[in-house]
């Protein structure tokens, strides 16, 4: 085993951008963990989506050894880390599992939103942070600048820090020597009995369910019977093994070490993140301290544009659940879209991941229904519902209040932008907490509801900011809110795909939104209809789609019968692609691009 | 009067001086047409076509094209008597024969006549230069004047058709051609909007953005104004593009939309009827050249006979029948069969697209104007 003082467990976190996957390269690099030939780019991000957006989605973890300038090699332990704040729940446990961090900060770009989401969390796991300024062979890096804006903005000693370039290689040697010499090593009593936290899992081709683990008390080994404190289950472990970052087998792993078991686990789904693992037969008295499941905060159905891909479609869920334990889904039918999933997300970019996912990686071609959260519905009977679903919506006379989610949203933005960014923010129902400068950028704090963050503010932010505010939220809580269900109709029956929950005052202006909209995608038909936008029997909103004039065919030459059969056929055809509603049908397509809302 | 089934003729004649851009019609240009083995072959998939139907009373020969008033006279005369010897004839037999108003084609008008054609439908399109020119016609104004002229002399009816809701052209402007032309109508005019077809020089030309067509509003304004003028003149529309003053409607055309039996002979000619007792959709081979070698072969160059069963006639009686104002009988459906979906036309009714009686079901005005989507609604 190796001794604790010899071991540094450490994390990146940086804002998006700044060069985190870069610099982990570098570390392993320059550590020899990989041949110049095995080097490909950004090795930790694996996964085919997050090596093109750039964004880390699952932690990874990676052994590196360092002789370091004192002369003794060194174990350091690196857990890469999503850095968006969707997986905020990945981050954190991920960083429990280490003792310290290097805090990566553009030096051209300085602190954005997501530096500060991660230092919060970072702190919030009592971890050691050694600043690195990243990017110094940029010309517009000002790393004076940047050193006190981290001084003012976060309140950390940034004097020292570290001028790196991680793409041309500036600085690797100094930061690994800070890591050894700044970071605290762990600490862990091999005699004790078997504490280990699980970190992560997923399924992997060759090695089934593989659990990361980082060792706490105790040691793992080959053929041991181990117990998941929250379950009872147990099984047997079959190999136990490092990431260098190739996976190698090793003999144990001691405290304070991290890596990875497998055990004949059949899904990801009992493998609890955050559990405690100990041993069967002689288990620890107390687990470690647990974490709050990931629970998903926007939902939205996914539907397969061809209805024979339905089946499809549950497998590929399937296969992704089984890599992501956050990703959450249920069936769900609806008249305007057929059959599909309820899928639950950590967030927005995750809920885009997977759908991008579920196009690329399977092929699919996928409606998705406008995203929404999860309300909290008191009934009249004193029961709770738990809303996913606004088609779930229950009687308003049975209905005694609904509370929805709101958000603490940090948006910093260079001072020009500052005024659009306000009155969005006020349009959403925002509360100001804060509004500060940074070094010529304005930091402003809102407290803000979910569902008008859902609704389209991305899109809304990075327009009217020309791209450059940098946004970030974290969950605050329930309140409650006068909601209220806004219904879509056509020819009087209610679109259920399109039904959402709003707050009152803004059900009129969506309503009449998404009437306009829909009048303009679907195309005439041969009866007048009307599209309405209702509050319970209540028409809030109505356009008229008038009926179609002419559709006629000019010449009807030489009996040729067959030619008028043909259209026949066509229509018939062109009918699959439809949706019935009453005596209109209505083009799939028009609902899809209604849900698009976006631009409006 | 006898019992024998009534039945019509349609002769398709393939070749044309030149392709005008619009059309997709099976019309082909040739250099040189062998007539000696056309006048033959055409008489002999007439004898096949008298054998596939039986014994029968014509009730109608329609030459069609292509342009058949580049058919010698003799070829025409030909079929004409063939027809006449092969089956009984009904005292109104009528003979139509499309025309181009070229010089070339009004030279033969005479012969035509002289073979027993009695009616005769011109190819004018429009009565203005720059547009003869745009839709590649090779006849002028005047030309079309004097043609009509001619046949208003020769022959007992004559009609002539005009295209009209063409790029650029405005309601105003068609009022006043279509009021020119009834200054020289006769009792029958076939008015039809521009269509762009696939595989025409127009289709490429639209998509290129070459010129853009009248919109769905302004389509339904020429279509109306249309009806209204034609009903004043006294010649109401019969069917959605044809007009005429009552009874002088073109019989022939007439047998199609009442889905009543008529045999085709010539290249791609298509023909409806009942072939030993069971209902057939006949089609010819389409190319000139495959066609006649078919016919010098085996005596006819059918392509294919199918059964038409007996959804698929109630469905092709009402695709035809409605475009028709008088509209289909409720007998002549029964006949066939009950496949009328009642709620669904309930739902037409009520909304004023179609009216439905004891013995008719009708398309009203609305619903003739929009046909395809009414047939859709009905039929699929
Ligand atoms: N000029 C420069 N670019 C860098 C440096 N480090 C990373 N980058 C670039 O910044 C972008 C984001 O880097 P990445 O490591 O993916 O950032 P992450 O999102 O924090 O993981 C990539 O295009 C990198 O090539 C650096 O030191 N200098
Ligand atoms: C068989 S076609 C042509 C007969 C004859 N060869 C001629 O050109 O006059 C019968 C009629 O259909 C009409 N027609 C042909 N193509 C058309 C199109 N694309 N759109 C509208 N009408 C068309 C023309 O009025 C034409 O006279
Ligand atoms: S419109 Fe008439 S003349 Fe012109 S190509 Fe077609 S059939 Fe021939
Ligand atoms: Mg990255």
């Amino acid at each position: 085993m190796t001794d604790l003082s010899k071991i540094r467990n450490f994390s990146i976190v940086a804002h998006i951008d700044h060069g985190k996957s870069t610099l982990a390269d570098r570390l392993i690099q320059f550590c020899g963990g990989l041949t110049e030939r095995e080097m490909t780019e950004q090795v930790l991000d694996n996964m085919e989506i997050e090596k093109e957006r750039g964004i880390t989605i699952k932690a990874q973890t990676v052994r590196l050894e360092y002789k370091a300038k004192d002369g003794e090699t060194y174990i350091l332990n690196l857990m890469d880390t999503p850095g968006h704040v969707d997986f905020a729940y990945e981050v954190s446990r991920s960083l429990a599992a280490c003792e310290g961090a290097l805090l990566v900060v553009d030096a051209s770009q300085g602190v954005e939103a997501q530096t500060l989401a991660n230092v919060y969390l970072a702190m919030d796991g009592d971890l050691d942070l050694v600043p690195v300024l990243n990017k110094i062979d940029l010309p517009a890096a000002d790393p004076d600048r940047i050193r006190q804006q981290i001084e003012d903005v976060i309140g950390i000693e940034a004097d020292g820090a570290l001028e790196v370039s991680a793409k041309s290689g500036i600085g690797i040697e100094e930061t690994l020597d800070a890591i050894v010499e700044q970071l605290p090593s762990p600490d862990g009593e091999r005699d004790s009995e078997l504490k280990a936290m699980l970190v992560d899992s997923w399924y992997d081709q060759y090695l089934g369910v593989v659990i990361l683990v980082r060792v706490v008390d105790g040691v793992l080994q080959k053929g041991q019977k181990i117990r998941m404190m929250s379950t009872g289950a147990t099984h047997e472990i079959d190999r136990v093994g490092i990431f260098t970052p190739k996976h190698e087998t090793v003999k144990e792993l001691g405290p304070g070490e991290m890596g990875f078991i497998t055990a004949s686990i059949k899904s990801v789904s009992d493998c609890q993140v955050g559990d405690t693992i100990t041993l069967d037969r002689k288990p620890a008295t107390e687990a470690l301290p647990g974490f709050k499941p990931s629970v998903p905060v926007v939902f939205c159905g996914l539907f397969p544009v061809d209805a024979s891909d339905f089946e499809t479609l549950r497998e590929s869920l399937g296969k992704l659940a089984l890599n992501d334990a956050s990703f959450h889904f249920e069936m769900e039918s609806s008249a305007a879209l057929g059959f599909g999933f309820r899928c639950g997300f950590l967030g927005l970019l995750h809920l885009e991941i997977i759908q991008e996912r579920l196009n690329r990686e399977f092929d699919l071609d996928l409606i998705s229904t406008a995203p929404s959260v999860v309300y909290k519905i008191h009934m009249n009977d004193g029961s709770l519902l738990e809303l996913h679903n606004p088609a779930d919506y229950p009687d308003v006379v049975k209905i005694d209040s609904i509370e929805e989610p709101w958000i603490k949203a940090t948006i910093m933005v260079p001072d020009e932008y500052l005024g659009p960014v306000l009155t969005l923010c006020t349009e959403r129902r925002g509360e100001q907490l804060d509004l500060t400068y940074v070094g010529g950028r304005a930091m402003v704090v809102y407290k803000l509801p979910l569902n008008e963050v859902v609704f389209d503010f991305y899109d809304r932010l990075k327009s009217i900011t020309s791209g450059y505010a940098s946004f970030d939220y974290e969950m605050v809580g329930y309140e409650s809110g006068d909601l209220v269900k806004v219904q879509i109709m056509i020819n009087g029956d209610p679109v259920d795909a399109l039904s959402m929950l709003v707050h009152r005052s803004q059900a009129e202006f969506r309503g009449r939104a998404i009437c306009a909209r829909l009048k303009d995608l679907v195309p005439r038909q041969l009866f007048k209809v009307a599209i309405q936008a209702a509050i319970g029997g209540k028409i809030i909103a109505r356009e008229t789609l008038s009926a179609m004039r002419k559709d006629v065919t000019a010449k009807c030459y030489g009996g040729d019968v067959s030619r008028k059969r043909k259209l026949l056929e066509k229509q018939k055809e062109g009918k699959k692609r439809m949706r019935q509603f009453g005596k209109v049908d209505i083009p799939q397509s028009a609902f899809l691009e209604a849900l698009k809302m976006g631009d409006n | 009067m006898s019992d024998l089934p009534e039945i019509a003729l349609y002769v398709h004649w393939p070749f044309c001086q030149s392709k005008c851009p619009y059309c997709d019609f099976n019309s082909h240009v040739r250099d040189q047409v062998e007539q000696d083995q056309w006048r033959q072959a055409l008489v002999r998939e007439l004898d096949h076509a008298v054998q596939e139907a039986g014994p029968r009373q014509l009730k109608s020969i329609f030459f069609g094209g292509g342009t058949p008033s580049l058919m010698p006279p003799e070829t025409v005369a030909a079929i004409i008597e063939r027809a006449k010897s092969s089956w009984q004839i009904t005292d109104d037999l009528e003979i139509t024969l499309e025309a181009n108003p070229t010089s070339v084609d009004v030279g033969r008008f005479h012969g035509y006549r002289d073979a027993g054609v009695n009616r005769l439908s011109l190819g004018v399109q429009s009565l203005q230069p720059d547009v003869l020119e745009f839709l590649g016609r090779l006849h002028n104004v005047d030309q079309a004047r004097q043609a009509i002229e001619l046949a208003s002399d020769l022959f007992d009816r004559y009609s002539f058709d005009l295209i009209y809701a063409r790029p650029n052209q405005t309601i105003q402007a068609w009022r006043e051609e279509l009021n020119d032309a009834l200054a020289l109508a006769g009792d029958h005019l076939s008015l039809y909007q521009l269509t762009i077809e696939q595989g025409t020089a127009f289709y490429t030309k639209h998509r290129l953005g070459e010129f853009k067509m009248p919109d769905e509003e302004l389509a339904a304004e020429f279509y109306e104004v249309t009806q209204e003028m034609m009903e004043a003149s006294g010649r109401p529309s019969y069917e959605i593009s044809n007009h005429a003053k009552p009874g002088q409607e073109s019989r022939h055309n007439l047998v199609y939309w009442r889905y009543q039996d008529y045999a085709g002979i010539g290249p791609g000619a298509h023909g409806r009827l009942k072939i030993k007792g069971q209902k057939s959709a006949v089609l010819r081979h389409r190319l000139p050249e495959k066609w006649l070698g078919a016919v010098q072969s085996y005596g006819h160059a059918t392509r294919e006979v199918i059964s038409v069963d007996l959804q698929e006639q109630f469905q092709e009686a009402l695709l035809m029948g409605l475009r028709l104002r008088e509209g289909v009988p409720v007998s002549r459906l029964k006949e066939i069969g009950d496949f009328l979906q009642q709620d669904r036309l309930d739902i037409l009714c009520e909304e004023g697209l179609v009216i439905q009686s004891d013995d008719k079901i009708l398309a009203t005005e609305e619903g003739r104007q929009r046909l395809n989507a009414v047939l859709d609604y009905l039929l699929n």
